[in-house]
């Protein structure tokens, strides 16, 4: 059966390919949405910090390189160790970051928060880039996620179908904390009121900080598990960042909801573009977006202010 | 005593003086990516490649004074144009070197031309620039989109690849190549059932690898560079194409790109090259300094070429002894019979393209490999004659009056 004049195996597969790029959109644009959320800061080194979390990753499993020093210090920490430490190495360093920096921002302009972390990613990636070069470097999927299965109208990497999977659940596990815990809730009144919330001895400073972390953290999670998809190179933050931009404002700035779905969902129409017309594949999120802001200039799931 | 030094005084300023009269001056502009895809496979190594040739042609004492700058074209034609400009008027450059992409050393090209100065091309591919837009002013030096294609392309159709899908970069570089190697293909035998143009820089192919797959071509044509090569066939061999029986075949691969992708990943790959480090104890011994200098990173091809490049313009220096007129020293260029360490003996056509011998390389299995960036075995040498297109066929002005 054909629809739209591709058989509908290859129409299946295609969507299922989509899903699978949505759900490193729906990750990191998940840690911007919440970085705005709470903290009125448009994150753009977040794709300095998800191209760090591959790169962390790399050393742990291949030794940290010290300056000066002739040997990196091994450490042969396979990929369930670097899902595990990465998010918290890269929140670390957001979490200097915050108190260094960004933290003196927060009574000021938009603007100024976007101009630092972008200064902040660009030295970032020249740091990276200086000292690895442009190429990458190769970084193996773990052997209990290579080969794959048959699904009949495709073949699914196991590792991709594990990418869907565990990022679904980071995701919904999120949206519950924020959304539905008390947690969440001292979180979202803390951005709303800081004043009365201190009243309550509750440390707003701190609780901003731990959210700054917790989302950079997520693009350092994000960065592990692209690590065997892409080759771990100084400029793989720089080429999705903005991409994932386009998902936040189409989704709603600080919207946790629309950052997931609309990752997701333009995950798929990208996919679906590469099948019908190719060259535009990386233009559509834009085009769509274009269309999303004379519509609704808040977004998707925006709330108007 | 007083009178023997204000006359050896007199002398050595005299002997200085014309010293000073003989002496001739050179810039010699690199251009190239310093900071984005193609850093690795030129940038700061060409750099230092065009410095090494003067040091090595031993410039100063033959009364040639060689001063070098560089710059970061950023991949955007004209950002490389205005640097260019910039060099010719108000820097004094004589000569650009390497500009890999073939979009930006078209835009050169033209401004070379445009000023009478030179441009000895070693990083960019498109075989334009010594077919229909060649000028009297460019030399194309390592290697061109016609040689890849016909490299690679006639030997994989020769062992039975003779249906061809192609994953082709959606600019002038992936054109050119998609269209000289469905040429090739096609004269041997073989077929092209399909093509999908991908836009440079995409991070994920499996869509892309997904309708190659589907169009059950036999090869599967990758005419991209650099980090896009790279994450193709990463992916190709994640969705398991090769274990499905397709092959690839990389048009366009430098030892970076397979250092990048690993030897588990890469082996087996065949394509073609202009130069490899271990062909030679010469080529060895420049590998050697490359190495030392460069953080380990070993030459490739568009490196070495930019060495044997620029050394051949300082002999076409030494004998016109003045860089000034751009046409005249690349006429003298094409007149001296080229010779270095790293390509041997050689000549350049009227079309402004080097002729030296390329090869088919395949990479080796891990367990091949006896060291760090000891990556491919020579699988043919394909005679300098053979390896480029036939000067008639070019539609070079230059050639046809």
């Amino acid at each position: 059966m054909d629809i739209f004049g591709i058989p509908s195996q290859a129409l299946f597969g295609q969507l299922l390919l989509g899903l699978i790029n949505g759900s490193f959109y729906a990750l990191l644009s998940l840690g911007l949405a919440v970085i705005f959320g709470m903290l009125n800061i448009i994150n753009f080194s977040h794709g300095a910090q998800y191209m760090m979390g591959a790169f962390v990753a790399y050393f742990l499993l291949n030794g940290i390189p010290i300056p000066g020093m002739a040997q990196p210090i091994k450490l042969g920490l396979n990929y369930w160790w670097a899902l595990l430490i990465v998010p918290f190495v890269v929140a670390a360093f957001g979490i200097i970051i915050e108190r260094l920096f960004l933290h003196r921002l927060y009574n000021l302009d938009h603007l100024y928060g976007l101009l630092l972390t972008f200064g902040i990613a660009l030295i970032t990636e020249g740091l990276f880039r200086n000292s690895f070069g442009s190429s990458g470097l190769p970084y193996r999927a773990p052997p209990q996620l290579t080969g794959g299965y048959n699904l009949g109208f495709m073949f699914l990497p196991t590792y991709r179908g594990w990418v869907v999977v565990f990022s679904l659940v980071v995701c919904i596990a999120t949206w519950f904390v924020i959304e539905k815990t008390r947690l969440g809730a001292n979180l979202r009144a803390a951005t709303e009121n800081p004043t009365l919330v201190r009243a309550f001895g509750i440390n707003v400073p701190r609780m901003i900080t731990l959210t700054y972390g917790f989302g950079v953290g997520l693009a350092g999670l994000a960065g592990v598990m692209a690590a065997p998809i892409y080759n771990v190179s100084p400029q793989m933050g720089a080429n999705i960042i903005i991409v994932v931009f386009a998902v936040v404002v189409i989704g709603g700035m600080g919207s946790i909801m629309g950052a997931i779905v609309t990752g997701f969902a333009l995950g798929v129409v990208e996919g679906l573009t590469k099948v019908f017309f190719p060259e535009a594949s990386n233009t559509v999120i834009f085009v769509i977006m274009a269309i999303v802001l004379l519509v609704r200039p808040a977004g998707l799931f925006g709330r108007t202010a | 005593m007083k009178k023997f030094l204000g006359a050896s005084v007199l002398a050595l300023a005299l002997a200085t003086a014309s010293a000073q009269a003989q002496q001739v001056s050179v810039k010699i502009g690199v251009l190239t990516d310093m900071s984005s895809l193609y850093a690795d496979l030129s940038g700061p190594g060409s750099l230092w490649a065009a410095k090494a040739a003067a040091e090595d042609f031993g410039a100063e004492k033959k009364g040639i004074k060689v001063e070098f700058v560089s710059g970061d074209h950023q991949n955007k034609p004209d950002i490389g144009s205005g640097i260019a400009r910039q060099w010719f008027d108000t820097e004094k450059v004589d000569a650009i070197v390497d500009v890999p992409n073939s979009g930006v050393a078209l835009a050169i090209n033209q401004v070379t031309r445009d000023k009478n100065k030179v441009f000895i091309g070693s990083g960019p591919a498109t075989a334009d620039l010594t077919g229909a837009q060649c000028t009297p002013n460019t030399v194309h030096w390592t290697y061109d989109t016609w040689a890849l294609a016909n490299g690679t392309g006639k030997a994989v159709v020769k062992t039975g690849g003779n249906t061809w899908f192609f994953l082709t970069a959606d600019y002038a570089f992936g054109h050119a190549l998609e269209r000289d190697t469905s040429a090739v293909v096609e004269a041997n035998g073989g077929k092209v059932v399909g093509k999908v143009r991908a836009p440079l820089n995409t991070p994920d192919f499996s869509s892309f690898l997904l309708q190659a797959q589907a169009s059950k071509a036999k090869i599967i044509g990758l005419a991209n560079a650099g980090g896009d090569t790279v994450n193709t066939i990463k992916q190709a061999s994640e969705f398991g194409i090769v274990a499905g029986g397709q092959n690839l075949a990389g048009l366009l691969l430098f030892i970076t790109d397979v250092h990048a992708l690993g030897l588990q990943t890469a082996q087996g790959l065949i394509f073609t090259e202009a130069w490899y480090w271990d062909l030679n104890d010469q080529s060895r011994a420049f590998a050697k300094r490359f190495s030392a200098a460069n953080g380990g990173k070993y030459p490739t091809m568009v490196q070495a070429g930019v060495y044997a490049g620029t050394l051949h313009y300082l002999k076409a220096i030494e004998a016109t002894k003045s860089g000034a007129d751009g046409k005249a020293v690349v006429a003298k260029m094409k007149e001296l019979p080229t010779e270095d360490p790293l390509f041997g003996k050689g000549t350049i056509r009227a079309d402004g393209r080097h002729i030296h011998d390329m090869y088919l390389f395949e990479v080796k299995k891990p367990a091949e490999s006896k060291g760090p960036w000891d990556y491919y075995k020579t699988r043919a040498t394909i005679p300098a004659a053979e390896a480029f297109r036939p000067i008639a066929d070019g539609k070079c002005p230059l050639v046809s009056g």
